[in-house]
């Protein structure tokens, strides 16, 4: 997996969650994964198809998506409630359009699906032939994870290398 | 989230209308919030770009905030269409999507401006100044005090 198609979800990441949760993130180690994700508790997972294609996924427990969702919304939010779904929805949603920006003006075209959410521990499978990459950030609210799997779809690579010319 | 200075439309001295479009509840909320802090008032909210359409001609509002990527109606075909029939439609684009085709869609359609997600209150503040341009005036009474 390059890391040129790695690297802008990270910084969005990063920048995201200490913007949204104004306080200091602090990225944590970054392993590869050839096995399928097991989520936390709380997933939002965004797929992308085009000259890039994969899946993001940003996970957390649920107590961490409680405290992330009181965070943003300004008073305190149950776990249980439909707000923790949407705040992790519009969390996701400015990373990847934050990720996308970057790779969009390297080039590439591709298309984000809305983010679905997911609760539970039920594992994701990983894409095939792809290992996905994952990394965790601490932040103020807890431990955010973010999980990439991202390939260059290689039957639409001339089209890429013929538009840059 | 610091107070601003009220910004008041100078036809009437009333706060400046905002008509809100994002299909997240919650960056509606949060886009909210700011107006309160801009001494402004939310005229309506939509959820998609053809309510958006509805919404505007009901509502009238002086600024428009729309988000890109909506169902049903993405937020620049909404643009579009809102400034055919309206003219002086004031949109300001809101997005975590902010590549140059899509912001350069966008101003070709009609937007005024764009912001991109996360939104930090003092440059949609500094936006909706530049956007209302004379229109828009610090409210009397906040004269003199103190700007963000």
């Amino acid at each position: 997996m390059k890391m040129q198609l790695i690297q802008p979800f990270i910084s969005a990441a990063d920048s995201i969650l200490a913007h949204a949760l104004d306080g200091p993130t602090k990225i944590g180690d970054l392993s590869m994964e050839e096995e399928g994700y097991r989520p936390k508790g709380f997933s939002a997972r965004i797929a992308i198809c085009g000259e890039i294609e994969g899946r993001v996924i940003l996970d957390m427990d649920s107590a961490t998506a409680a405290r992330v969702a009181s965070a943003l919304a300004g008073y305190e939010v149950n776990e249980s409630e439909q707000v923790v779904r949407e705040t992790l929805c519009e969390l996701a949603n400015m990373m990847i359009g934050n990720a996308v920006t970057l790779l969009n003006d390297h080039g590439y075209e591709f298309k984000v699906h809305p983010p679905e959410v997911h609760t539970g521990e039920e594992a994701v499978r990983g894409t095939s032939n792809t290992e996905a990459m994952a990394i965790y950030f601490d932040t103020p609210c807890g431990r955010v994870f973010v999980n990439i799997s991202m390939r260059y779809n290689l039957s639409r690579q001339p089209e890429h290398d013929a538009a840059l010319k | 989230m610091k107070p601003f200075t009220p910004l008041t439309r100078k036809q009437d001295s009333q706060p400046v209308r905002y008509l809100v479009v994002d299909d997240s509840v919650f960056a509606r909320k949060s886009l909210a919030k700011m107006i309160d802090t801009f001494g402004g008032e939310l005229a309506g909210e939509a959820g998609d770009g053809c309510t958006a359409i509805t919404e505007y001609a009901r509502t009238n509002p002086d600024i428009v905030l729309m988000d890109i990527t909506m169902p049903q109606m993405e937020g620049i075909e909404a643009v579009e269409r809102i400034v055919r029939q309206h003219p002086e439609a004031r949109i300001v684009m809101v997005s975590s999507v902010g590549y140059q085709d899509n912001i350069l869609a966008a101003l070709q359609k009609g937007a005024r401006h764009f912001v991109q997600k996360p939104v930090k209150p003092d440059v949609l503040y500094e936006i909706i100044r530049y956007v209302l341009n004379d229109d828009g005036v610090p409210a009397p009474a906040a004269v003199g005090e103190a700007r963000p």
